[in-house]
């Protein structure tokens, strides 16, 4: 199948037709020089980008298909504009060995919607005991590079430096979920001032900023490359910044809510605003954001964490940590980012794709938008505006913290290898 | 006022207007008479989800004396303690007709999330959520305080011990700084939350400059276990540093008083000669407790009749 996009903005620069054949990028020329495809796709005004790659992704198949499968997951990912995600290992059973991560792997191709590369976790079970067969899991069909424990975090110094070590072996990178645990026991919410008035146990910044400390410096004491998940406190930007400007093989992630939420909304008692790590301060906000805008963070990942109504349908201690991400993350960043000239099109490319897909090492994402290059895209209409409607997402659940929002830009369609994933904002 | 949920919501006038209620029912409840008819038809449900004896019983004698129905769930021997959901409690608790619901919970905001989810359309009073607030205490303190010192405005309160996992310190700070009293907590730094600098009172790790001519002094609980979590060495050290003994209770002012929530460590954060002893209000803490809580329900479920009695006042309804 032959695709044209007529008059698309590569980055948001000067209108171009884009033909896509055979999964690739046949052909780029000036507006009305192409000849018509199979399926014709008027683009005027839209900005064209290369599919997103979302690095933290929760797809909760196997074992909790209440809240998300990985069809109705990768069906909001495509919705949002990627073309791949990331499948976290804190599934039931973890995805701790070949077999599993393989399953997730094929139903993520059986699916269709786009690439799943499920994350292997780091130790047994999530346990933090003993390394999990991390080569078996690279090897196999899936071809794990990224491993987490995510949900919990490698806190034992010496498991992370052998697992560091160990994935030097096959170019893999152990992606944190930096909490020291016990300094975040029984913790709800951000520890600070308001905290302490709404008698929620307190989730410090230092309890983030500790491991990411201790984690930079053991990197660069292996020399292997360690990715920070969902980093969330403007001192654990300065951390990374450090360990950037010394040489250290560190990259990091964000989170869209961590872009834009505050700690206040706990202040509802609202489950729906629990999340791990919890919503920070203002400085914080303005701390990730510069961070994300200078290069100091090198992703935006969207943490995407479904959870079935019952499990955020409760008191506040009783919710579920989590939030979804999946569909309303590139309207947040342009909200936050590119509506305030903090980053250009370009900068979203390469936060929400390609330095993506170099942490996950995955050959064929993040690619330049030129001819011969896969044609794995996403085309966003930018002056659209929408309101979220928890119950029109394509997720099985409805926990976004954004229901009645209203945000900016808009995905019109999302291709994968020249394929349309979704067409006129729907599934194709 | 449609709910309880905490005290720094109340404003000056709100709260004075429940003290002196309070004040009014509790005059006539100490006659031969102890019950009125003021809330006959409504059924109160006292929800606990976490056992406190006292505070129930307080609930329970508040809304009989005002005539209500009186249903009790407790975390012993319901299905609250099997582990069923606050929002499935309390969708029964709605389908059986209560105009009110008291709801003690550990988990803090739990009040609060009844309150503001849809879940059930009657009116709350929290009656303590986890390390949050507990505004019938507070409420209860500061009628006990009253009735002692008169005026709160200018008036030095101490208030010592686990400030950090104390809902009784959280009301009282915020309703006692409402009335215009002048608080300072004191404890271990351990035991102060994080924040505590942007609290409207002053605090204090030196127990006895604090307490030197100070009005009142409120003893909190302090558990045991505390000191296995390391917020202090040993309960010895704690007592020498902030317990309340008869040397340190003669540093307080003429007439002050000395308070405690119950239920006291005598030994460990006061001494039971003063707990004993002639300054002790603990015994009446109790005692307006009740009067405390009538008025709360009083307000609650008065401020949502929409019979021709409309706005009628607490001295009207008892004379009825
Ligand atoms: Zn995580």
């Amino acid at each position: 199948m032959r695709v044209l996009l007529r008059s698309a903005r590569p980055y948001g620069e000067e209108p171009v037709d884009v033909a896509l054949e055979n999964g690739v990028i046949a052909a780029m020329a000036a507006p009305g020089t192409l000849p018509a495809g199979d399926l014709d796709v008027d683009a005027t005004g839209l900005v064209l980008l290369p599919g997103l790659v979302d690095l933290h992704t929760h797809l909760r198949e196997p074992g909790r298909e209440d809240a998300e499968t990985i069809e109705t997951g990768t069906r909001a990912a495509a919705l949002g504009g990627f073309t791949a995600v990331h499948a976290m290992a804190n599934t039931q059973p973890v995805a701790d060995t070949a077999g599993v991560v393989e399953m997730v792997w094929r139903r993520g191709v059986e699916a269709g919607h786009c690439d799943v590369h499920p994350v292997g976790a780091v130790t047994v079970g999530l346990a933090g005991e003993h390394l999990a067969e991390l080569g078996a899991m690279a090897d196999s069909a899936a071809r794990v590079r990224v491993f987490s424990d995510d949900g919990i975090c490698v806190s034992d110094p010496v498991i992370m430096r052998r697992a560091l070590e160990y994935v030097k072996a096959f170019d893999g990178v152990i992606a944190q979920h930096a909490q020291e645990p016990r300094l975040t026991q029984g913790a709800q919410m951000n520890e600070g001032a308001l905290s302490g008035v709404l008698g929620l146990a307190g989730w410090p910044a230092v309890a983030e900023e500790a491991i990411i400390a201790r984690d930079v410096l053991l990197a660069a004491h292996v020399g292997s490359r360690v990715h920070i998940c969902h980093l969330s406190t403007a001192g654990s930007v300065d951390i990374v910044r450090y360990a950037k400007s010394r040489g250290i093989d560190v990259t990091a992630e964000v989170t869209p809510h961590h872009l834009i939420l505050t700690e206040d909304l706990a202040g509802t008692y609202d489950p729906v605003y629990k999340v791990n790590p919890p919503l920070r301060t203002e400085t914080d906000v303005m701390a990730v954001r510069e961070g994300l805008a200078d290069g100091t963070i090198d992703a935006v990942a969207t943490d995407h964490a479904p959870h079935a109504h019952e499990d955020k349908d409760c008191e506040w201690a009783a919710g579920a940590f989590g939030m979804l991400g999946l569909e309303t993350a590139l309207s947040v960043v342009v909200d936050t980012m590119v509506s305030h000239g903090r980053l250009d099109w370009r900068g979203v490319a390469d936060r929400m794709s390609e330095r993506p897909a170099r942490i996950g090492r995955l050959a064929d994402q993040g690619r330049p938008i030129a001819v011969g290059e896969p044609a794995s895209l996403v085309l966003v209409d930018p002056g659209a505006s929408w309101t979220v409607d928890p119950g029109r997402l394509a997720s099985r659940s409805r926990n976004t913290p954004f229901a009645g929002r209203a945000l900016p830009a808009r995905v019109v369609a999302t291709f994968l290898r020249g394929r349309p994933t979704v067409l006129d904002g729907v599934i194709a | 006022m449609r709910h309880l949920l905490s005290t720094s919501d109340l404003t000056r006038d709100e709260a004075l207007l429940i003290l002196d209620t309070a004040a009014e029912l509790g005059r006539v409840t100490d006659r031969a008479v102890k019950k009125l008819p003021t809330l006959r038809g409504r059924t109160v449900v006292n929800l606990f989800f976490e056992d406190s004896t006292r505070t129930r019983i307080s609930f329970e004698a508040a809304a009989k004396r005002l005539s209500a129905d009186v249903i009790t769930f407790s975390a012993k021997g319901s299905s609250v303690s099997k582990g069923e959901s606050l929002k499935d409690t309390a969708l029964t608790l709605e389908a059986m007709g209560a105009d009110a619901v008291v709801v003690r919970h550990h988990a803090s905001g739990a009040p609060y999330r009844l309150a503001h989810s849809g879940w059930v359309g009657c009116s709350v009073v929290n009656a303590g959520d986890g390390t949050h607030e507990h505004p019938t205490q507070a409420l209860l303190d500061a009628f006990t305080l009253r009735e002692h010192l008169r005026e709160l405005e200018g008036r030095r309160v101490v208030i010592v011990g686990d400030v950090l996992h104390s809902r009784v310190a959280r009301s009282n700070v915020a309703l006692l700084s409402t009335l215009g009293a002048q608080v300072t907590l004191v404890a271990p730094p351990t035991l102060l939350p994080v924040g505590v600098d942007t609290w409207p009172c002053a605090v204090s790790y030196d127990l006895d400059a604090a307490l030197e001519g100070a009005d009142a002094v409120m003893m909190l609980r302090v558990q045991n276990e505390r000191m296995n979590a390391a917020y202090f060495p040993s309960t010895h050290e704690y007592s020498r540093r902030y317990g309340l003994d008869t040397r340190r209770a003669a540093l307080l002012a003429d007439g002050a008083i000395v308070l405690h929530p119950g239920p006291m460590n005598r030994g460990m954060e006061i001494s039971a000669d003063v707990a004993d002893g002639p300054r002790s209000v603990i015994v009446e803490q109790v005692t307006n407790g009740v009067s405390v809580r009538m008025a709360v329900l009083y307000l609650v479920l008065g401020a949502r009749a929409e019979d021709s009695a409309g706005e009628a006042s607490a001295a009207e309804a008892v004379s009825a």
